[in-house]
């Protein structure tokens, strides 16, 4: 007895195949998914400092800038880019933290999270594109004002594409606020929010008070990583900005994609240069995200030390849940205005609907819907598969590692949602251009999965680490091996969050705008290339098309994600209303 | 069959050890119990034997089964089976189903695998539930169904770690009576971790106490 002795721990007892899976997954997210990024900014960058061989570019030298410079309108355009970006964001902030602390533990999670799913899903463009058509001078708010204000055509009123951008951070506020709501619900389900409430109130703060000095200072470490995710979101966004922004000038990554799209290929000179300047713009902000942050602690804090329990902070919840629906139900009404749209006939000023009703421009798949539907369908699936893939086999690689995962492997996941897209695409296309792949479908998938993977695997990864690690040890004692475990018990397990992490995915993909444009070289048509492009013509109806099929993806996937489980495990009651709230 | 235990001890990273280092032998047949307070490492202790420990934790020490150094192996070469007081049904699978996840290798042929499972359910008093959702189960039926599950993996040794503290007292005798028969009639090893008293005395066997270290308080 006592032979030998020996040290075990647990990390080095894993099992070669599991280190050999951990390399693969690594290989995978920095050979596709970091390094793309990085040499895109490289190769951007070069550009913008007057390196780009392929128009004959050689010399180093700051003539790009001089040119950026030089342009028309670039000091307004900088000035709206920051106004839209930075407002969207602090108003997004302030309506979902104020909303979060009025409506918690007054409404259930799982049906917040219900009311959230068709804003989340909704891609942008065609939120933009239903907000156009409710907002516009013979949009639905100006119908229904007609008899009241006497209009009997429609008024000469700037409501979208206003010069201050207000239609665009309203855009943005109807994608934006839903997201962070959903990110503070999950965070606040981390937190003892009914305990700290009750020692609060009894040491008597008012419950709103309690809110604001107690509950949302410990959500927004949950939160910053989401909060820059918008605001890197806000300054760069192209589809929205090009549908309800300002036109003239636009918003800088507006006036970059038409310098990038310009015939004139010198133009790629300065247009890199302000691919530049935009990567800047988004950094700066960051600073000034981490200024203010320290700024509102120490203020906070010494409001905190004075101990004022008089003033309630209720009233002010209640108005930026008020905020938060309006914004909400203008969304809803656009998404509406979507479909109405699409069966119009004959619909005039000022009736609130069509006088008469086509499925014509349902019928003709052939003059380019259904071509642009098959493509959007392919790459959903495509992105979402891979997408799904990797994230799998690096969750069950830090299974298999028995690892908590690193700050910096966090800070990878998030790092494709940091960067503006189009700061790294057109450099991106560069390298596709050198090694062949440039206007090809392999591409545009390789480019949108680029960000269809962060938000499959921030998805997974809670429900993920939430499974019972009771079922994978039983199943161990049975000599089930890793593999088995995985597919025998965690993944029909963990179905539910799956299929809700896939839905995400085929959301993201079909939403995106500049990674198809980019890579697929215009060649690519996808509704949400299409419905942009159509946005500022006049049909409605066939833009009503488009932009309802765009939005009408997204929301069939997440019916698959509700369905399938449901169908699958509907005999299985631990299944069933377990994890995978949405 | 023999399940040695010799100089085995465990802790989290530089932490001092759970507990002084532990020596025993538990022989076929018979159960083992190790009792103690909660929070002193009982389960820690089983999930060292049986592989399972969790990250951060270190062991020292050595563990063979029939003479077999097995500290090395993954978990599911040790042929260790494991009962918990949950009974970790696996929630997607039906209850026969979960018999045929654990069911041996060795048994071949679908219709041999079916009667196998149909007979441990009859076995464990649950003839006729093959396709029910575990989630439907009595607490005690559950019990029945997961000692059944590890049975038919036919271990060399089992671990139980508080496997009847979810049952209420009736219950609790006759699942006792029922996991302690199917032990010594398969001649196995079983180690019991549990803080029931009564748990101990109904084993016969050899009882330990894992009274915490004194380097910890």
């Amino acid at each position: 007895m006592g032979a030998a002795l020996h040290a075990v721990s647990g990390v080095a007892s894993s099992s070669p195949p599991g280190r050999a899976l951990r390399l693969v997954v690594l290989l995978a997210v920095v050979g596709g998914v970091i390094l793309p990024i990085l040499a895109g900014l490289w190769a951007t960058a070069r550009a913008g400092f007057a390196i780009l061989p392929a128009i004959g570019a050689e010399t180093l030298s700051l003539e790009p800038w001089r040119m950026l410079a030089g342009l028309p309108g670039l000091g307004t355009s900088l000035k709206l880019t920051l106004l839209t970006g930075l407002g969207a964001t602090a108003l997004a902030l302030i309506l979902a933290g104020g909303t979060c602390a009025a409506v918690h533990g007054r409404m259930s999670i799982r049906a917040g999270g219900r009311m959230l799913t068709p804003f989340l899903a909704a891609p942008h463009a065609a939120v933009a594109i239903g907000l156009a058509f409710v907002l516009s001078p013979s949009g639905w708010i100006a119908r229904a004002l007609a008899p009241l204000a006497g209009w009997d055509r429609p008024p000469m009123l700037v409501t979208v594409n206003d010069p201050w951008g207000g239609a665009l951070i309203l855009g943005l506020l109807v994608k934006e606020v839903p997201f962070l709501l959903l990110v503070m619900l999950s965070a606040l389900s981390q937190i003892a929010v009914a305990r700290h409430i009750a020692v609060g109130r009894a040491l008597g703060y008012g419950r709103g008070i309690v809110w604001v000095k107690v509950i949302l200072p410990q959500v927004w470490p949950l939160v910053r990583l989401p909060v820059m995710v918008v605001l890197a979101y806000s300054l760069s966004v192209v589809d929205m900005a090009l549908i309800l922004g300002p036109s003239n000038p636009p918003t800088l990554a507006v006036m970059l994609l038409r310098l990038f799209s310009a015939p004139d290929t010198a133009m790629l000179l300065p247009a890199s240069a302000g691919a530049v300047l935009q990567g800047g713009l988004v950094a700066l902000s960051f600073g000034l995200l981490l200024l203010v942050e320290r700024g509102v602690k120490r203020i906070g804090l010494w409001w905190l030390r004075r101990g004022g329990r008089g003033l309630s902070a209720e009233p002010g919840l209640w108005l930026t849940t008020g905020v938060t629906a309006s914004v909400m139900v203008l969304g809803a009404l656009g998404m509406l205005a979507l479909l109405v749209w699409s069966l119009a006939w004959r619909w005039s000023w000022p009736g609130m609907l069509p006088e008469s009703w086509s499925l014509g421009a349902w019928t003709r798949p052939g003059t380019g819907w259904g071509r642009a539907l098959w493509h959007t369908v392919l790459l959903a699936f495509a992105t979402t598969g891979l997408a799904l893939a990797l994230a799998v086999a690096w969750l069950e690689g830090e299974d298999r590692a028995r690892m908590r995962r690193a700050r910096w492997a966090e800070a990878l996941i998030y790092l494709p949602l940091l960067v503006p897209q189009i700061a790294f695409l057109y450099g991106l296309n560069v390298l596709f251009l050198r090694i062949g792949i440039s206007g090809g479908m392999a591409a545009v998938i390789w480019a949108q999965a680029l960000f269809v993977f962060p938000y499959v695997m921030i998805a997974l990864s809670d429900p993920w680490r939430a499974l019972d690690p009771g079922l994978p040890r039983a199943a161990a004692a049975l000599g089930a091996g890793p593999w088995r475990r995985l597919w025998a018990v965690k993944l029909p397990v963990l179905l539910t969050p799956l299929m809700t992490a896939a839905a995400i995915g085929v959301a993201v993909s079909v939403a995106q705008y500049l990674p198809t444009l980019f890579m697929g070289a215009g060649r690519i048509a996808t509704l949400t290339t299409e419905a942009v492009t159509l946005a500022s013509s006049s049909d409605r109806r066939v833009t009503g098309v488009y932009a309802t099929l765009q939005a009408g993806l997204p929301f069939a996937a997440y019916a698959a994600a509700f369905l399938i489980p449901a169908l699958a495990h509907r005999n299985r009651r631990g299944l069933l209303g377990g994890e995978g709230a949405p | 069959m023999t399940l040695e235990i010799a100089g085995l001890s465990v802790r989290y990273l530089n932490e001092p050890s759970l507990f002084a280092p532990l020596d025993l032998l538990v022989a076929g047949g018979e159960v083992a119990t190790v009792m103690g307070p909660s929070g002193v490492g009982k389960s820690t202790l089983l999930d060292a034997i049986g592989g399972h420990l969790a990250a951060g934790f270190t062991m020292t020490g050595s563990v063979r089964l029939d003479g077999f150094e097995i500290t090395h192996l993954p978990p599911e070469a040790r042929r260790i089976g494991l009962m918990f007081q949950d009974a970790a049904l696996f929630p997607h699978l039906s209850v026969g189903d979960n018999l045929a996840f654990g069911l041996a290798r060795e048994t071949r042929g679908r219709a041999a695998r079916r009667a196998a499972v149909e007979a441990a359910l009859e076995q464990a008093g649950l003839a006729g539930l093959y396709e029910r959702d575990p989630a439907t189960l009595s607490g005690g039926q559950r019990a029945r169904a997961a000692l059944m599950r590890t049975l038919l993996a036919d271990p060399k040794a089992v671990l139980l770690d508080e496997p009847f503290s979810r049952l209420d007292a009736a219950r609790r005798a006759e699942m006792r009576n029922f996991t302690f028969a199917h032990i010594r009639k398969r001649a196995i090893p079983a180690l019991m971790v549990t803080h029931d008293p009564a748990d101990g005395a109904a084993t016969g066997g050899p009882v330990l106490s894992l009274g915490g270290d004194p380097a910890k308080r």
